[in-house]
């Protein structure tokens, strides 16, 4: 057989395995987590240890109700602050944006991709702690005493310190699948509204993000997966104290990724710790994942509802 | 919504958020870098990037960060040459070989997407599964791994994008002199898509330095230079962590030096990719 010919069946079959390497990475970090976190389920049950808030290692308790409402809140709290911002911008430079702004604007988003989180976490030491320790919790507290408010932490190292800075993190991701997803509505539909007397905003309003809604809802999913997965800049801002449990935006949150990041020194040190913050590390995974696959998978049905005409 | 008399006051007060939104997101990162800029720049010394920590480093005494500069720079060069490995064929398999809408290049970039989403910090455990079973401790290797796990999703979907511009008539012609998939690959695609395929790679080697929850479990820390792939290395963001997590003012003034290099070597990167990718156009059709 020819040389070239072979060499050709060669790297066929190579790249082969490395599509079915790609494909089956997921599946593979499932198995391996939940091969490591399977002594503690054993001992303990799921139940006891999602919705037990006493996380006693040395005793053999690990509740992680609390880790979880941790990340429950800065989440929620990036998601409230983030979604709105984005959508807002995406719909700005897509839409309305001179094309200078638009070249200024976009490289800026993009940068703001590639920063290193632990970046982000230096500059919420740095700006955004004092400005919770010192202007908006004295402001909530006084003006706003009641639920979600109320706390003794004074420390500016809290839930809502947390959520502002994962809110920036989530601006690039939202902004680029927004923008994405605008650019697919054709410009017929928009001609037509036009041409029957709507003003550009009503087209937007009614037309466009009425059409692009799916993809919005996508571009949410995945921001909050995002939110949702972070850990070294929350881990540095958000107060982190074990045996909180958040009840409020100023208390301290200790949010699951920063659990895991946390515990690397001692975790082999004491029995089933390791298998616990794993286990943590599963569910971490699973959760992602799920968000992840829903996320892209009303993307991809667009794209291939916009490929069929 | 609420409902506006006139449509002409709602747009105006719909436009007026947006530019509020669009200011409020481009100075959060102008925010950002001057924050960095003004806290670090004043710790910022010859010492810092020239010697590593002595005895003493984290509460105080003398030394700088080189240490965690090399470290990082091998460690992101090693896992960025590592995810190259399987990105370039991967997607030129996607691309060349498999049928437009094939099931497993479908399979395949939906993984990649989902890859994409999942957070460092699961990379960095799952690393460390890895790492046991195959009875290695944390050291350069294992990061350098597990970077590479990390950045595969990111490389290899840039890559994706540009490759699927790639006008078909171009490999038609390539076909149609006889060539081989692999021979149009390697000497008519890869040319062409050379550009695009730098930045994916500068971007990808962009992330793999400024992470730090994939490599604290698998990469650990030191204060030494890297010298094996089998012994710990330390890494610059973790130097940050740890410098700004002591409770004296002076080292976190030098963690503050850290952050600003670390951003420095990151915006180099990404300007260099900018104008790398008008430059590697030689060889391109356009």
């Amino acid at each position: 057989m020819n040389i070239r010919i072979i060499k050709e069946n060669l790297v066929r079959r190579t790249m082969f395995g490395l599509c079915l390497f790609v494909f089956s990475l997921v599946f593979l970090m499932a198995f391996g987590l939940y091969q490591k976190s399977k002594p503690i389920l054993a001992i303990i049950s799921l139940k006891d240890l999602l919705f037990s808030s006493i996380w006693h290692p040395t005793q053999g308790h690990f509740g992680l109700s609390s880790f979880i409402a941790g990340t429950f809140w800065v989440t929620a709290i990036a998601v409230i602050i983030a979604v709105p911002l984005s959508i807002l911008t995406a719909i700005y430079v897509s839409e309305y944006a001179s094309k200078r702004v638009r070249s200024f604007a976009k490289p800026i988003i993009d940068l703001l991709a590639g920063i290193s989180p632990i970046i982000f976490g230096v500059w919420g030491i740095i700006a955004v702690v004092p400005l919770v320790r010192d202007y908006l919790m004295p402001f909530f507290t006084k003006r706003f005493p009641f639920f979600p408010f109320v706390s003794d932490n004074y420390t500016g190292f809290s839930a809502l310190t947390g959520g502002i800075v994962l809110a920036v993190m989530t601006f690039p991701i939202i902004i680029s699948v927004v923008e994405e997803v605008l650019r697919t509505v054709s410009f017929e539909i928009r001609e037509a509204s036009l041409s029957l007397g709507a003003t550009k905003w009503q087209t937007i309003k009614y037309v466009v993000l009425k059409k692009a809604r799916p993809g919005i809802i996508a571009a949410v999913i995945l921001g909050v997966s995002r939110a949702f997965g972070e850990t070294m800049a929350v881990l540095m801002v958000a107060g982190c104290a074990l045996g909180v449990f958040p009840k409020s935006i100023f208390d301290a949150a200790y949010p699951l990724p920063a659990l895991i990041a946390n515990t690397y020194g001692e975790m082999m040190s004491i029995p089933l710790y390791d298998s616990a913050v794993l286990l943590a590390a599963f569910i971490l995974l699973i959760i992602t994942a799920l968000f992840n696959m829903a996320g892209w998978g009303i993307l991809l049905h667009i794209e291939r509802k916009q490929a069929c005409g | 919504m609420v409902r506006l008399r006139s449509p002409q006051v709602e747009e105006n007060i719909f436009i007026g958020l947006m530019i509020a939104s669009t200011f409020i997101v481009v100075s959060s990162l102008i925010l950002i870098l001057a924050t960095i800029f003004i806290k670090g720049f004043p710790a910022l010394n010859l010492d810092m990037i020239t010697k590593t920590p002595k005895g003493g480093y984290y509460l105080g005494k003398e030394g700088g960060v080189l240490n965690a500069i090399l470290g990082s720079l091998i460690l992101g060069i090693g896992a960025t040459f590592l995810a190259l490995l399987v990105s370039l064929p991967l997607v030129f398999y996607l691309n060349l070989y498999l049928k437009k809408n094939s099931k497993l290049a479908l399979a395949a970039r939906f993984s990649l997407d989902v890859l994409w989403g999942i957070p460092s910090i699961v990379y960095g455990a799952f690393g460390f599964i890895l790492m046991m079973f195959f009875g290695l401790r944390a050291s350069l290797l294992a990061g350098t791994i597990t970077i590479a796990l990390l950045i595969i999703p990111i490389m290899a979907r840039s890559m994706d994008e540009v490759l699927k511009m790639i006008p078909f008539e171009l490999k038609e012609a390539s076909y149609a002199l006889g060539a081989t998939k692999l021979e149009t690959a390697i000497k008519v695609i890869f040319r062409q898509a050379l550009p695009g395929i730098f930045t994916a790679i500068l971007i990808a080697f962009g992330r793999g330095i400024g992470d730090a929850a994939a490599v604290l479990f698998t990469a650990s820390f030191t204060d030494s230079l890297p010298y094996s792939l089998f012994k710990p290395v330390a890494t610059l963001p973790l130097a940050i962590f740890f410098q700004l997590g002591t409770p004296f003012p002076e080292v976190q003034q030098r963690g503050y030096a850290s952050a600003l290099i670390l951003t420095i070597i990151i915006l180099c990167i990404s300007i260099f990719s900018r104008i790398l990718s008008g430059k590697f156009t030689k060889h391109t059709i356009k």
